[in-house]
């Protein structure tokens, strides 16, 4: 067990990125920028002492803008592009196809130009691509820029130049209208791209921080989850897909610029792969990572080729050390430092402050819990209903047409023996999984297969029977996605504000961190809590959403007999103004706290009623003790 | 007319070599849960392996069969020493780790033979021409069809007709209940691992008397093998044979209308597939 907790934390993607809620101190929101600023300002002083001149820092700053972007593509969102070429060729081809023709003749319009360009072939090639995750996304945007390598070297040849590309680039000049002035070779080209660096930098910086970046992380850590609290993930990958896109067509035309030609070998998947490598190796998901992973890319290229002993193996000896970053550390240098600090940090923290004991801590937290507005329902009139909904797979028939009703402010139990269909039941309702046939109603309209994050914005939210957290954030940053999704709906572009900006969201994570007596663990990583302290972050999420129907999966399943005790009073708190459902092994607990139960057997509904009568039928009595060898 | 056959038939060449390969590549995926991007210079290993054994004894069956083994022992050295660390990483991880093996592996190819092609020669019983009635066409390429389809048979059949190919296929269905079944799972992955490097070393060698072999060859092999299990569906192995023909006669027959277009009308029917069926032809809603 110890050993695939260790794999876990060991694969944990790159260094999650700070998401801080509350007020960040002023080191908290410059310092990475500080240190950027630094680092370009020193650079030209530092660099000479290992022999790196100004050329060699500026392919090195062309390489950490394209990087930029591909770190919040993949070290952020974690989508894993191997196809990043295309945007960087596309971004070169436009700059110079626009300089070089007579068509424009302001440089800083043709970059412009570029990202534009680059963006729109991002949307087109995103959109086929992100139809599917994973794997497939990787195999096919290496797939897809290849085919815009075939493009570019065939059927566009009169315009690209084919293998020879485009020559001629005129010098870089940077034109206002009312101010103009020569880039020259060298250092003023270094300086140049310093400033756009930077200014590429702190916008990534800024997105990374924005609520838009925090559900980037969201959907790294856990993309079903993102879904379920209400994001439309879908958009969210196409959006950073495009903003990668942006920063490689970019990249692409300044390459161009800085060499005066257009190399075809941009479009190269070299070019792609490098990227990948040049990211891991500095530490995805630090917006630095790339710089530093191209520094020793190009550096290490440009000293051991003239070095005859190793000089041909310059490849090789790269491809060994990633292959033993990816494998030992897979956080990157940077990733690996900022980790190392961040240990530290807590252990200092912890020695400072001695960790509150006791639950009580955050009950004097007076937030209000904010729920999701519906108009009331007429009485009589259930809130949930399921109009004889199956679902078949196969020949197998999990769940054979069940109907049920609940009203406004109900407590409902769902119980049945192992293998009854609750949980595909409980899908079903949730817009989880389509039903064979028949429909569910929420307040009266249709949700039948509209999805989880519909579901959701429409005020009905469902926590999972197996923990379904992002496990490498806090718990405050956990509640935050779901809150997100309440206060932002499901998707908003708002990559350029801040987390603190959105209104109410600060009130309402205190108030859910409240209810579920969570408040002192704010802070905590998921991982390092315990178990029915996870359970409660489950609930959490769910309630965040600002649901006012809950759909609860087994909350007290694997707990202690304290743990059961809490949780079952954290259920009657949260009843109050929402309508419940809960689907539960524990009978003791459904016969205090529901309404009314509703029992289902072998994928029928055998029963409803009150505990009482729930208790004193005969057929239920039957079906459990028929079913009990199954059970136990 | 026999222009047209000819490429129908060149087609069916390279359909039947790309399935091969694909076909070892889907079904380390369908198993393992791996995809290896070092797909690509197992092929390349099984290209150089075979050709310094034909240099070394003349025999072209004994280096076809040589490129198999020296492919699947890289393989199993793969497996064993990095991958198997692997298994429980996310797919991310896995990518990044067989891309760098693929860069390490091509990069000591590079290092032993050097940068510049080398000609693989055609075996002697593979020389000349045959008069099919409606078409005369080279020997080689007819003897490349029936080799990879026998040796696909052969996978089809340990896969889907032996006590061997059901385990393999419960493992990929639910490796926890074989392992608890009392089978030692890995040693079969660790197989099943060996078989696919086997099936491009294959590959490699018997595409080399048709080409000129570079280090660099096996990407642009990779990336035609993606296309094909993304069309066919990955971890299925009927789709990576429907896959790999359709690929082929896509690849064949444009070039007849314009060969520039070819490679781009490739992309362009996967990208048609992405949006229709994305999960592939074969392929099973849910599976990656």
């Amino acid at each position: 067990m110890s050993q695939s907790n260790e794999s876990v934390i060991q694969s944990s993607q790159a260094a999650a990125p700070a998401v801080h809620l509350g007020n960040p101190t002023l080191m908290q929101r410059y310092g990475a920028l500080l240190v950027a600023g630094l680092i370009l300002v020193v650079a030209p002083a530092v660099a000479p002492i290992i022999g790196a001149g100004p050329d060699l820092l500026s392919r090195v700053l062309i390489w950490g803008i394209f990087g930029l972007g591909f770190d919040l593509l993949f070290g952020y969102t974690g989508l894993l592009s191997f196809g990043q070429a295309a945007f960087y060729g596309t971004g070169s081809f436009i700059t110079a196809y626009l300089l070089t023709a007579g068509i424009l003749d302001n440089m800083l319009l043709a970059l412009l130009c570029s990202i534009i360009g680059a963006s729109i072939l991002g949307i087109m090639i995103g959109y086929l691509t992100l139809r599917r995750s994973g794997i497939y996304f990787a195999m096919s945007t290496l797939a897809f820029a290849e085919m815009i390598y075939f493009l570019e070297f065939g059927p566009l040849r009169d315009w690209t130049g084919g293998e020879n590309g485009i020559p001629g680039i005129p010098e870089a000049v940077v034109d206002f209208g009312f101010v103009q002035f020569f880039v020259g070779f060298g250092w003023p080209m270094y300086v140049f791209l310093a400033v756009l660096f930077f200014i590429g930098f702190a916008v990534a910086r800024r997105i990374s921080l924005s609520p838009f970046g925090v559900i980037l992380t969201a959907i790294r850590e856990n993309p079903e989850r993102a879904m379920a609290v209400g994001h439309t993930i879908q958009r969210y990958k196409l959006a950073v897909f495009v903003i990668a896109a942006a920063y490689g067509g970019l990249a692409g035309g300044l390459l161009g610029m800085f060499q005066g030609y257009m190399p075809p070998d941009a479009f190269n998947l070299h070019t792609s792969a490098e990227l990948v490598i040049q990211t891991v190796m500095g530490g995805a998901g630090t917006l630095f990572g790339p710089l530093l992973g191209a520094l020793i890319w190009l550096y290490l290229y440009e000293v051991l080729q003239f070095v005859d002993s190793v000089g041909p193996y310059w490849r090789l000896i790269l491809g060994v050390i990633f292959v033993i970053l990816v494998t030992l550390f897979r956080r990157g240098i940077c990733g690996e430092i900022l980790a190392w600090r961040d240990r530290r940090m807590s252990k200092r923290m912890a020695a400072a402050v001695p960790p509150t004991v006791g639950r009580s801590a955050g009950s004097d937290v007076h937030a209000k819990l904010v729920m999701r507005d519906a108009p009331p329902m007429e009485s009589g009139r259930p809130v949930l209903r399921a109009d004889n909904i199956a679902k078949h797979y196969g020949g197998l028939k999990a769940v054979k047409g069940v109907s049920i009703a609940i009203e406004e402010g109900e407590l409902r139990g769902l119980i049945g023996p192992n293998g009854a269909g609750k949980s595909t039941f409980f899908r079903m309702l949730a817009g989880e999984i389509q039903p064979t046939h028949g429909r569910v109603y929420l307040r009266g309209q249709d949700i039948t297969g509209i999805g989880v994050t519909q579901v959701c914005q429409m005020g009905m939210s469902k926590s999972y029977q197996v923990n379904t957290l992002f496990d490498q954030l806090t718990v405050k940053q956990n509640v935050l996605m779901s809150v997100l999704g309440h206060k932002r709906g499901p998707f908003k572009l708002d990559a350029l504000k801040s987390v603190e900006g959105v209104r109410g969201a600060t009130e309402q994570v205190a108030a859910v961190l409240a209810m579920v007596e969570l408040s002192h663990r704010a802070d905590t990583p998921i991982h390092e809590l315990s178990y029915g302290e996870k359970r409660r972050v489950e609930i959490g999420l769910a309630l965040a959403t600002g649901a006012n129907v809950l759909l609860l999966d087994e909350p007290l399943a694997g707990m202690s007999p304290e743990e059961r005790v809490q949780t079952v009073a954290l259920l009657k708190k949260i009843r109050k103004g929402r309508t419940v459902l809960i689907v539960e092994h524990d009978m003791d607990a459904m016969f205090e706290l529901a309404d009314r139960i509703t029992v289902l057997y072998d994928g029928n509904f055998l029963a409803e009623g009150t505990p009482e009568e729930i208790r004193n039928s005969k057929a239920v009595q039957d079906a459990y003790l028929g079913g009990m060898e199954e059970d136990e | 007319m026999s222009l047209f056959m000819s490429q129908v038939f060149n087609g069916l060449a390279l359909g039947v070599l790309l399935a091969l390969i694909a076909t070892g590549l889907t079904i380390i995926y369908g198993t393992l849960g791996v995809i290896n991007f070092a797909h690509g210079a197992l092929f390349v290993v099984g290209a150089y392996a075979g050709f310094s054994i034909f240099t070394a004894t003349g025999s072209f069956v004994v280096s076809l069969i040589g490129a198999a083994v020296v492919a699947m022992a890289v393989g199993l050295i793969m497996e064993r020493g990095l991958i198997k660390r692997f298994y429980h990483r996310p797919h991310e991880d896995q990518i990044l780790v067989t891309f760098g093996i693929s860069i390490v592996i091509v990069e000591v190819i590079r290092g032993i033979y050097g940068g510049v092609g080398q000609r693989v020669p055609l075996p002697t019983w593979g020389e000349g021409a045959v008069n099919l009635g409606f078409l005369t066409y080279p020997l080689y390429r007819l003897e490349i069809m029936a080799i990879a389809a026998s040796v696909l048979f052969a996978c089809w059949y340990v896969l889907y007709r032996t006590r061997l190919g059901l385990i393999i296929r419960s493992g990929i269905e639910d490796a926890m209940m074989v392992r608890l079944l009392g089978i030692n799972v890995q040693r079969y992955f660790m197989l099943v691992f060996g078989i696919g490097a086997a099936a491009a070393g294959f590959a490699g060698m018997i595409y080399g008397p048709m080409v000129s072999i570079v280090p660099d060859m096996g990407f642009r092999v990779l990336i035609q093998s993606f296309v094909v299990v993304v069309l066919g569906g990955v971890g299925s192995f009927p789709g990576a044979i429907l896959g790999g023909l359709i690929a082929g006669q896509i690849l064949s027959l444009t070039s007849l209308i314009n060969p520039v277009y070819s490679d781009v009308m490739l992309f362009a029917a996967m990208a048609l597939i992405l949006i229709i069926r994305p999960q592939g032809l074969m392929g099973v809603e849910g599976r990656a």
